[in-house]
């Protein structure tokens, strides 16, 4: 029995040992583009700069994107990017890697933030050790940062989607929207900035009836989208700022055989959106382009490393193909707007549902 | 054994106070002879006793005023089309379910389903992504077979190594969540890479009803036959109800633990691949949370934390409230923060009855005995 107890004992612990190791394997696989790079610049005379971007997590086909982008841009410049990703998306595990960052001295941190203001005290560090930092996508506070590289103006986005639902819906019906949670920052100044739009007087016709939460969740967004339908039979559009609720919303109404009764638009995933943009259930829909966020980006903190900009308003620079850029204020700090998002509809939805 | 006792001991009870009530309690009212005051006079003495017996109708009673008053609030609830959606929707709870009553019976608790659906719908999504003619079929059984692998591990860590189930399941959760994405490599499976056939097995019908709501009628007609009319299903309960007289009247208990996460793991394979061709959408964190949900649909339905004890016909009525929670608090426009706490509620006060009903039955078979 002892024998066995031992044994059992000893399985626990190598089975502990070997998910350790997992956990490990996975940490590299994420800064793998970064590590063997950074490792070789140590070694030799460090002629080129070192640009490092933390992004939220690893295994968001998004981030990765964002990073590809940033990468892009760093390397058309000559010099070397270091791509890093928590395996949670925790401002603790970012801390920890800003601090790698500092010890490794490079010269520029871009950072997607996990929570507005616990990253402050690492990353004023880092600038008081003459790193430029810049954050992108998801903002830190305006003292923890340089500058912003915003991915889209929010004002262009929320009034952009009621443009596109009341075109789709020939400008007069009910519309509702299905968001995330209630407490999501981004889709909250979006539906304010919606809701600014349909003040307007050509929108006199359009009803918003409700804002639904679908909590991310698919089941939850599913039912919320059923409910939408029943309590409101006479609903002619939906707009879902969110990934994981506008899929969800295109597969209810594709079940429903209610393609071109109601119209869906909002915020979306190209390859999640492909297949109800091809069936028409959605004529088209939104989002930025994320490397184009990260080229830019990568281009930004070029810019700041080499002085052309110190992050004040009315500063301009060059980022690579996507022509010059200004900095504009955003509230107590300054930022950088990539443009109006980008929309995807039929002509184009085929070359990027396999990139995104 | 021990539970065909305890589930027939209510029977006997009711009838008994009855009888004492009736001969009590005669002299009050007059007219004896019509025998009127015993059936009046019962439901009072042993009002603990007949809930026991029909607990399940009280749930059942409860669930039919909520439905009566959401559709007093949105007359479009009770309607052909939004109870087919409550069903097919409550039809992956439900399956999960069963195979989270027949852990909880043997005093476990299964943490990991959740990760253990997410990791066999992404391999079945990859799979067909990759084989687009496969045969469906051919999907749904590597799912159930990975569920069954999974459930088998976590099955000998629980029955040979005697981890606590609790911190087994959640270890395991983890690293089942973390191979589903290195399987997927953090990507996501969409819509348009699933073939038809593949999204056809969440949409099809049989004789009008969806194939998931089909599925888990079965999944209950097979399940409630082997718990109630199987050797081994009976011994589910022994296990769960006293592990020592189990293990001494000869029952290996080992095996039986090892079996019952092995279902458990098959029912979750099989509800991931069809989750994913539900929402024909395969992501990493897919159903991340869920046991929690399944878990309150065992208390819901009566099945014992503290194990030995749990029916079919509680955990679908407990799934079918969860269910219509679900669907009308959106359609009666409760504000977000409320839903939440309306479920919370709800789930907190079935708990309390059944606390409240199991120490009446206690107090009636302590009643009996001294009589």
């Amino acid at each position: 029995m002892k024998k066995f107890m031992a044994l059992g004992m000893t399985a626990v612990l190598s089975m502990s040992l070997l998910a350790g190791c997992g956990g490990n394997n996975n940490n590299e696989a994420s800064g793998s583009d970064a590590k063997p790079s950074s490792s070789a610049a140590s070694g030799s005379t460090g002629a080129k700069q070192k640009f490092a971007i933390i992004f939220k997590n690893t295994g968001n086909p998004y981030g990765e994107k964002e990073m590809e982008g940033f990468k892009k841009a760093i390397e058309e410049s000559g010099d070397e990017a270091i791509l890093k990703a928590p395996d949670q998306p925790t401002a603790e595990a970012q801390i920890q890697m800003i601090e790698e960052l500092i010890s490794q001295k490079v010269d520029s941190i871009a950072v997607v933030g996990n929570d507005p203001d616990a990253l402050q005290p690492a990353l004023k560090k880092a600038m008081n050790a003459g790193i430029k930092v810049l954050s992108l996508d998801s903002a830190v506070n305006a003292d923890s940062r340089m500058v912003h590289i915003n991915q889209a103006d929010p004002e262009r986005i929320g009034r952009t989607l009621i443009q596109g639902v009341s075109e789709m819906i020939g400008g007069e019906g009910e519309i509702a929207i299905l968001s995330a949670t209630s407490q999501a920052t981004n889709q909250n100044t979006w539906i304010e900035w919606m809701k600014k739009e349909l003040e307007d007087s050509k929108y006199a016709n359009v009803k918003l009836v409700k804002v639904a939460y679908g909590d991310d969740l698919r089941d939850k967004s599913v039912s919320e989208t059923e409910a939408l339908l029943k309590s409101y039979p006479n609903l002619k559009g939906i707009i879902a700022p969110t990934t994981v609720g506008i899929a969800a919303a295109g597969k209810v109404l594709t079940d429903k055989g209610l393609k071109g009764k109601v119209m869906l638009t909002g915020l979306g995933l190209p390859s999640e959106m492909a297949e109800y943009i091809e069936s028409g259930v959605s004529p088209w829909m939104y989002l930025w382009n994320p490397i184009d966020v990260g080229y830019l980006a990568g281009y930004a903190a070029e810019a700041l490393v080499d002085g052309t900009i110190t992050g004040a308003i009315g500063e301009k620079f060059t980022a690579g193909t996507l022509g010059e850029k200004e900095i504009i204020a955003d509230g107590d700090g300054t930022q950088v707007m990539l443009g109006d998002p980008f929309k995807f509809d039929s002509s184009n939805i085929a070359e990027w549902k396999s990139v995104y | 054994m021990s539970m065909n006792n305890k589930g027939g001991s209510p029977a006997p009870t009711a009838t008994n106070a009855a009888a004492t009530a009736g001969a009590s309690g005669a002299p009050g009212p007059a007219g004896r002879p019509t025998a009127t005051p015993a059936p009046a006079a019962a439901p009072k003495a042993s009002l603990s006793a007949n809930i026991a017996k029909f607990r399940e109708l009280g749930l059942l009673a409860f669930i039919v005023i909520l439905a009566i008053g959401v559709q007093l609030r949105n007359p479009s609830f009770l309607t052909w089309e939004n109870l087919n959606d409550i069903a097919t929707n409550t039809a992956i709870l439900s399956i999960l379910a069963v195979g989270m009553m027949l852990v909880i019976i043997t005093r476990g608790i299964d943490l990991s389903i959740g990760a253990t659906l997410a990791l066999a719908g992404m391999s079945a999504a990859l799979t067909v992504k990759e084989y687009p003619g496969l045969s469906p079929l051919v999907a749904v059984l590597l799912g159930v077979g990975i569920g069954i692998v999974c459930g088998a591990v976590l099955g000998f860590l629980v029955a040979k190594i005697n981890i606590l189930p609790i911190i087994a399941t959640l270890g395991m959760m983890n690293v089942f969540r973390g191979l589903t994405y290195e399987l997927s490599g953090g990507k996501w499976v969409s819509a348009h890479q699933m073939p038809d056939s593949f999204k056809a097995i969440a949409t099809g019908k049989v004789l009008g009803l969806n194939n998931l709501i089909v599925i888990a009628v079965v999944i209950y007609i097979v399940a409630y036959y082997f718990v109630n009319h199987t050797r081994t299903g009976r011994q589910i309960y022994a296990v769960g109800s006293n592990p020592d007289s189990a293990e001494v009247s000869g029952i290996k208990s080992g095996r039986i633990l090892w079996l019952v996460y092995t279902i458990m793991g098959g029912l979750a394979g099989l509800a991931g691949v069809l989750w994913v061709a539900k929402f024909a959408s395969a992501q990493g964190d897919t159903a991340s949370g869920y046991e929690l949900s399944v878990i309150a649909a065992c208390v819901l339905g009566g099945v014992s934390i503290a194990g030995g004890s749990g029916k079919i016909s509680g955990i679908i009525l407990g799934s079918v409230l969860l269910g219509i929670l679900n669907n009308a608090l959106p359609m009666i426009n409760v504000s977000p923060f409320w839903q939440n706490f309306i479920q919370g509620m709800i789930i907190l006060i079935a708990v309390l009855i059944n606390a409240v009903v199991k120490r009446g039955i206690d107090r009636n078979n302590l009643m009996r005995r001294r009589i």
